[in-house]
């Protein structure tokens, strides 16, 4: 407080400058070469964090498809062309952009709510009761977590890829592997799991859900048990306790939880360019790569840096919005184990 | 009689209490056993074969299938898989320095950023901790791609920047520095089992960008629970600003960071999205790491069986760097104690 009024009778510049920005009070005051040292310290790493992010920007506003053949990281016209040609005709298949949007959306927030819903019960369970098989049940289910995502895809690849809905003909329709269609004929395929959203939201749960349980749990052991105790001593069962009050308090860290389940799959690219084949259930981050994929010579550069952006601004600004939950979600659980 | 049904709804209800928390666990365990624990023991059972494209319809059941017993295993170890340019335990060591040398990059460079960002006084204090968040809030499959793009040799920023460096001194032609395709490596004997490509160290840049910002965060976090009077001793008694940081703020941060640091470990170790976007394991398998290679020989080899095996491996390499990183995680909670 006091440096607040100190500072009052210096002109409007000076009092910008030493602005209290950092929350503390009554710091003390930098020498001015050492102030200007630390300026130019910080300066030039936030150019080096805005570096790659100012290049990207820049293509993003050209209306020429071309890289410059110079350094250019200050945008030199503002054209929204390649953000309207990326709207409207994202790859060069008959695939629209809504189409993208919603497959990633529908992955993204489906595999975030289904593995926080049958996360929590087991959360609850591991955190607040003794239990013989306590510890091996929690080995079973953590121990995933060590896997790389890519680690369990081969097997789900190669199961999800036998369940097939084939239509015989004659208004016959099989589910392999469970039925199939008669003796001699082939049948047409109509759905396979493998090849569906579906499928890759399956394979996704999988790595999904011990996180979820393991980022649960370590939020559920930091509530006092003392509401829980009160409760049951006025009479109320576990259910209740379960419903009533440990919910209830557990609403933020459900919802970073789900966030962090739909921001870590909204980006994910290896299962599902694993699994999906068909353009119209492609998703936005597989756009992505297949825009500078194989055929290097032909990339419209700032369609793709549009895409780009495109790709990570709803992470991002999530992720800023959240961050202070995650963070500390992130290391309460790290230091606990 | 009245005290035998007492002690039955008593028991009944320690029944109930017994089972409570196991009816909890069930959705999780459903939920894993057919998406988790069955795909791996599936997983288990291919590695033992050579499946392969030609049985991927009938699975297990197909009639081509053959079960070679370990030697998708002997393959992989001695280098008898039919894959151009790759060896076991080159990658393998490889993907430990990959992760070893980032750590070591990104942590220092990460507190020492948070203890500039922590002087009191400094100016536009908020607006640096905003820019400097941006890296880890952008998805890794955009960052890479844009770093990928970067690293381009003809129309690459970094070539550019650096023949507009040198032009500065006078130089005239353009420099075109194969970033990420040259094989040879700038320092033969960094790494005895096998070069360290060009591309390695682009890629170090690349992710030094991307991984920095996180560690500061934590720190950041970590130095802002360090009472401030401790350093007011310490200047009283005539330490200098250096020999506070040594004494006051390394030792302090030290349960923050080695969390964060082991953390920061395993993300490197499996840093699929990146290296797959930046490099794909090339030139030549150099920059390959085991997640990157094993996701080669699903989706592109097709070689289901070596994939099962190699997976195999990858759990236990993961089970191996967990205990380890664990028993460092574990060594912190003793010292704080």
């Amino acid at each position: 407080m006091t440096t607040l009024t100190k500072k009052t009778n210096k002109n409007i510049f000076v009092r910008f400058l030493t602005m209290n920005t950092s929350n503390e009070v009554g710091g003390r005051e930098v020498p001015l070469w050492r102030q200007i040292l630390l300026q130019v310290l910080t300066l030039v790493i936030a150019l080096e964090v805005m570096f790659p992010i100012m290049y990207i920007i820049t293509l993003s506003f050209s209306s020429k498809t071309t890289r410059p053949s110079s350094l250019e990281i200050i945008p030199k016209e503002l054209s929204l062309v390649a953000f309207q040609q990326v709207l409207d005709r994202p790859t060069a298949n008959p695939v629209t952009f809504t189409q993208l949007l919603t497959n990633s959306f529908m992955l993204s927030v489906g595999v975030g709510l289904v593995a926080l819903l049958v996360a929590v019960t087991a959360a609850y369970s591991f955190s607040r009761f003794k239990f013989k098989a306590r510890q091996v049940l929690m080995v079973m289910v953590f121990i995933p977590l060590l896997m790389p995502g890519v680690g369990l895809a081969t097997p789900l690849y190669l199961l999800m890829n036998q369940f097939r809905l084939m239509d015989c003909g004659e208004g016959i329709t099989a589910l392999y592997p469970l039925m199939s269609c008669a003796e001699g004929v082939a049948g047409k395929m109509v759905f396979n799991l493998r090849d569906s959203l579906l499928g890759v939201g399956i394979a996704m749960v999988a790595g999904a859900l011990p996180f979820a349980v393991w980022n649960l749990k370590g939020y559920l052991d930091t509530i006092p048990l003392d509401l829980e105790e009160a409760a049951s001593i006025d009479g109320a069962d576990s259910n209740q306790i379960f419903f009533l009050i440990v919910l209830p308090l557990a609403i933020p860290q459900l919802a970073v939880t789900f966030f962090l389940g739909f921001i870590g799959h909204w980006q994910e690219f290896a299962l599902s360019w694993l699994f999906l084949s068909k353009p119209e259930s492609y998703t936005l981050a597989m756009t992505l790569y297949n825009m500078t994929g194989q055929y290097a010579n032909a990339i419209p550069w700032n369609r793709f840096a549009a895409m780009a952006i495109i790709v990570a601004l709803p992470v991002a600004v999530m992720y800023i919005a959240l961050q202070k939950y995650i963070t500390g979600g992130l290391t309460s659980g790290a230091v606990k184990g | 009689m009245a005290t035998a049904t007492a002690k039955m709804t008593k028991s009944r209800t320690d029944i109930r209490k017994a089972i409570l928390p196991y009816l909890y666990l069930v959705p999780a365990f459903a939920v894993m056993a057919v998406i988790t624990f069955y795909p791996l023991i599936y997983q288990l059972i291919v590695s033992f074969t050579d499946f392969q494209t030609k049985d991927l319809r009938y699975g297990l059941a197909s009639p081509e299938l053959n079960f070679i017993g370990l030697k998708n295993y002997i393959d992989i170890l001695t280098g008898g898989l039919p894959v151009q340019n790759f060896e076991f335990f080159r990658v393998l060591v490889y993907n430990f320095w990959w992760a070893l040398t980032n750590v070591m990059v990104h942590v220092p460079a990460g507190v020492v950023i948070a203890v500039l960002l922590n002087t009191q006084g400094l100016w536009f204090k908020k607006i640096y901790r905003a820019i400097y968040i941006l890296p880890v809030v952008i998805p890794p499959i955009v960052v890479a791609t844009v770093w990928r793009n970067i690293f381009d040799e003809q129309y690459g920023a970094m070539n550019q920047f650096l023949t507009a460096f040198a032009q500065f001194f006078g130089s005239v032609d353009p420099i075109r520095i194969r970033w990420l395709t040259e094989y040879a490596p700038p320092i033969a004997w960094l790494l005895p089992t096998g070069p360290l490509p060009l591309a390695y160290y682009a890629m170090m840049i690349a992710n030094f960008w991307l991984g920095w910002p996180f560690m500061t965060v934590v720190a950041t976090g970590a130095l802002q629970s360090i009472p401030k009077d401790l350093y007011e001793a310490a200047s009283i008694d005539g330490a200098t600003g250096t020999q506070q940081f040594w004494n006051i703020t390394v030792p302090l941060l030290r349960p923050a960071m080695i969390p964060a640091a082991v953390y920061g470990f395993t993300t490197s170790f499996n840093l699929f999205a990146f290296v797959f976007f930046m490099t794909q394991g090339g030139p030549a398998r150099t920059t390959e790491i085991l997640v990157t290679f094993a996701y080669d020989l699903v989706r592109n080899l097709r070689l289901f069986g070596a994939a099962a095996a190699f997976s195999v491996f990858i759990f236990f390499v993961a089970l191996i760097v967990f205990l380890i990183t664990n028993r460092v995680t574990g060594a912190t909670e003793s010292y704080t104690a």
